[in-house]
């Protein structure tokens, strides 16, 4: 026998729960130590350029409102991918669901239907909502029920629909004024109202937050709340045990795509106002990481989302004032995703050391 | 014998037999099982020596341990006279031992002559020497009569042609011996009989063969030698010219099943779940369940003894909702439940203990509470429309874990948490809370400790004397023996007869005679 001392990774049984809280934050931190690395290697002070970030983000009126801006699609997206992970439906697509949203919101926008705003704007939602629901089913359904890998399928029309979006843009949407590729305007009445005057914090805002009570309250109070927790943690067995995992796994990828539509939506009627082909900065792609920082429990999403608003704003202003690249903000979000991936092997399993 | 250094060589009557691998007091544990208890095992030069054994005996343990798939715990191993230790498949093929497993390892997306010279090193260094290896292997195709396109892509293949491809592996990194796991579980009789010409010549060639199995007939036919293995201990050793099959039947299945007449006349009522003709295919495609008929009467439990893998799971599936047989139906009272869904078949009133329990009967990720009630969450006081109500759901696991025993820090503890037995008895619990008609209980206390099995057994005839038709599948023949009052015999998918306890005493040695398939009674 070797006297190496052998160490073996042994699954746990259930994580402690102050495991589960601070998980997180520890990822966070070390991810922001790990970034500290990168700042000091372009001679940054990585204190400053916190303080920095911060400040930028949290400290002033208008600070506030801008991350509240940027929050308001991430919450949505990270939802949206964080129910469909607990069903174990790869959601990857939330990007292309959020502009299929986008594309519908656009479409009937600029149709200037002569509605009021109380029945424009809740049809804008329900149009988006459909648009992402219908994106994501196509994947929903090719995995429930052919068994067609959804990580692929997902990822991949991704760049469809974005595709599809520019090509529209270019051609029959482009704008007859300015020949910018993007839309027109959506009718006025089609517009989310400002819910701060003298900031662009509009009414999205309340979306997310009822998408964050509706994840709540579908986890915990429904059937299909059930259903998406027995046919995530086995899906052979949740099966065997009489759950319709097939129905189990479309629904799940319906309310996950048009939840990830909503946040399409918002961006055209509370942002933009029209569509242009860069919408969205890849939300859709951060909702990920938010869903899994979260630990894809509802509190946790909420929170992530917030944090990564926090970095993708403050990082703007960190790096106009210090004269940082303003990618360093996709770094932080990144290492944060690969040092939760890493701390989450520590989630289910231990090392033991063994003789 | 035990003692210095093993004589690599004695004689066989006229014959010079000369050791190639000795292993010697093995013994291997899995947790609180023994699986090999100090065994002795040779391998001879130019011999097919079968080890053969009910499932559980230590057969592919003891093989595995030879191929470094296992470690031993203790005992020695010595190849060609010279002690080795073995501590992956790598250094037991530098040794020439090579083993063909039951399921096998092979690349579906590459191609046969790939799959050869896989993990090989090339002779050019970087570059692949494709034609060397072909040559190679079209002689070993060619000396073995191992029929086979090396250009062929492996999913192109049949499950015999890819075993083919796992012998020509073992060939190709020339090894001297070749253990093959129930090689012939997968086959059609053709196939069985190319199988056993090849291995015919790997004989003449001097090559040693160790033929895993639990066959009889086969063993009867293949081997020079047998080595009967029960419970992890070697039981018998016989030259082929030396023994028969009843003889080989009583080594395998031992006498300590202890036989008595049912005690009590038990009251029947009527045949409330009726099999008839049943034919469905296993995952491989072939013929598992050749046509099954039987019934199961209210207050009767049915035992289906057997080696494992001769029809029995395929049977529980497809009465569980999760396989689509061929032909065939299935009756509970006067429902056909075949082609129903898992939960169309719960809630007629079937009580389903699968034999899978990690990764059927029970959710492992989700709460204890929640496995108690999966097979019904949704209905009434559990769900009312789409909402579900957790206290209702709560209130009624704490009963059951209070009057099933269950031990648990608390029904929110996550499932996995739960040692083996308090694992079944949730299962248990959940599908007796539904008095169930009819209950299929397959391998109901395989791995428990004797405490929890006794529980089991107890609960079981309760339901039994509750009036439940019971179907118990199990490997455990003192189980079978123990409870059941009918007792059925499953052999390659088909029944072999049906004892029935109330008429006559079971004689071993005609179970076990039935059991590896040198035994029908006539229609039953």
């Amino acid at each position: 026998m070797s006297l190496m001392p052998k160490f073996k990774l042994e699954k746990r049984g259930v994580p402690p729960v102050w495991f589960q809280i601070v998980m997180p934050v520890a990822a966070v931190f070390i991810a922001l130590a790990i970034s500290a690395i990168f700042l000091l290697i372009i001679k940054k002070n990585p204190f400053e350029a916190f303080y920095n970030m911060f400040v930028g983000s949290l400290g002033t009126k208008f600070a506030l409102s801008e991350t509240i801006v940027k929050a308001t699609p991430l919450i949505l997206t990270g939802v949206a991918v964080a129910i469909a992970f607990k069903a174990k439906y790869w959601n990857i697509g939330a990007e292309g669901q959020l502009y299929a949203g986008a594309l519908a919101a656009t479409w009937f926008g600029i149709m200037n239907l002569p509605l009021p705003a109380i029945i424009y704007i809740p049809l804008e939602i329900t149009v988006g909502f459909i648009a992402g629901a219908l994106w994501s089913v196509i994947a929903g359904y090719l995995k429930a029920k052919m068994q067609v890998d959804d990580v692929v399928t997902t990822l991949l029309m991704n760049f469809i629909m974005i595709y599809i979006v520019q090509g529209i843009l270019n051609g029959p949407w482009r704008n007859p004024h300015t020949m910018y590729p993007s839309s027109v305007p959506i009718a006025k009445n089609a517009d989310f109202p400002k819910l701060i005057p003298n900031t662009r914090v509009h009414a999205g805002i309340i979306l997310s937050i009822l998408a964050v009570i509706f994840m709540y309250f579908l986890i915990r109070k429904t059937k299909l709340g059930f259903e998406i927790n027995a046919t995530g943690s086995n899906p052979k067995a949740a099966h065997f045990l009489g759950i319709d995992t097939i129905k189990t796994i479309i629904l799940v990828s319906i309310i996950s795509g048009g939840i990830a539509g909503l946040a399409g939506v918002g961006e055209v009627c509370g942002v933009q106002y029209h569509l242009i082909s860069g919408i969205s900065p890849g939300y859709g792609y951060s909702g990920i990481v938010i869903a899994m920082l979260g630990g894809l429990n509802t509190i946790g999403v909420l929170l992530a989302a917030l944090y990564f608003a926090i970095v993708i704003n403050g990082a703007q202003i960190m790096s106009v004032n210090m004269h940082i690249p303003i990618y360093i903000s996709d770094v932080i979000q990144g290492i944060t995703l690969l040092v939760m991936l890493a701390m989450l092997l520590f989630f289910e399993y231990r090392i033991r050391r063994v003789k | 014998m035990a003692q210095g250094k093993p004589c690599a060589k004695f004689y066989y009557g006229e014959v010079l037999m000369e050791k190639i691998v000795e292993m010697r007091n093995i013994r291997k544990t899995f947790l609180n099982t023994v699986a090999n208890k100090n065994v002795n095992f040779v391998i001879y030069k130019g011999e097919i020596v079968s080890l053969l054994g009910e499932n559980g005996a230590g057969k592919t343990t003891l093989m595995k341990i030879l191929y470094g798939l296992y470690t031993k715990d203790s005992g020695e191993i010595f190849v060609n006279g010279k002690k080795v230790e073995i501590n992956s498949p790598k250094d037991a093929i530098a040794l020439g031992i090579g083993m063909v497993h039951q399921h096998f390892t092979l690349v579906r997306t590459l191609t046969v002559l790939e799959n050869v010279i896989l993990g090989l090193p090339s002779p050019k260094g970087f570059e692949l020497d494709l034609d060397d290896a072909r040559k190679k292997l079209k002689n070993i195709i060619d000396k073995y009569g191992l029929t086979v396109d090396p250009d062929a892509k492996i999913w192109q293949l049949s499950v015999g042609e890819r075993q083919r491809v796992e012998i020509i592996k073992a060939l190709y990194r020339n090894i001297q011996v070749l253990i093959l796991d129930e090689p012939t579980a997968v086959l059609t009789p053709q196939e069985v009989s190319e199988l056993f010409k090849t291995l015919r010549i790997f004989k003449k060639e001097g090559k040693s063969v160790v033929f895993i199995s639990h066959k009889l007939e086969e063993v009867m036919e293949i081997s020079d030698r047998i080595v009967i293995l029960r419970n992890g201990v070697v039981t018998g050793e016989r030259r082929k010219e030396e023994t028969n099959e009843k003889e080989l039947a009583r080594l395998m299945v031992g006498r300590e099943v202890i036989e008595a007449l049912r005690k009590e006349k038990a009251q029947f009522g009527s045949a409330i779940f009726k099999v008839r003709n049943l034919k469905a295919l296993n995952d491989k495609e072939l013929l598992a369940l050749k046509g099954v008929s039987f019934e199961v009467r209210e207050g009767e439990i049915l035992g289906v003894a057997g080696v494992a893998g001769n029809g029995q799971k395929e049977l529980e599936e497809v009465i569980c909702g999760v396989r689509k047989p061929i032909s065939g139906d299935v009756f509970l009272e006067d429902k056909n439940i075949v082609n129903k869904t898992p939960k169309e078949i719960i809630n007629l009133g079937v009580g389903r203990i699968p034999e899978d329990r990690m990764e059927s009967g029970l959710i492992l990720d989700i709460p204890v509470f929640a496995n108690l009630v999966v097979e019904f969450y949704d209905k009434t006081p559990f769900s009312r429309g789409m909402l579900i109500n957790y206290q209702e759901i709560k209130k009624f696991a704490e009963q059951l874990v209070k009057e099933f025993n269950i031990k648990t820090s608390s029904i929110d503890a996550i499932t996995r948490t739960l040692s083996g037995g308090n694992l079944q008895k949730i299962i248990l619990a959940r599908v007796l809370s539904r008095n169930p008609k009819f209950i299929i209980a397959s391998q109901p206390t395989r791995g428990l400790d004797v405490g929890a099995m006794e529980y089991i057994h107890e609960k079981l005839l309760e339901e039994k004397n509750k009036g439940a038709a019971i179907l118990l599948i199990s490997e455990d023949l003192n189980e079978i023996m123990h409870l059941s009052d009918r007792i059925m015999v499953m052999y390659e998918g088909e029944i072999m007869g049906i004892i029935d306890r109330s008429k006559e005493n079971v004689d071993i040695e005609e179970l076990g005679l039935m059991m590896a398939g040198a035994k029908r009674r006539v229609t039953v």
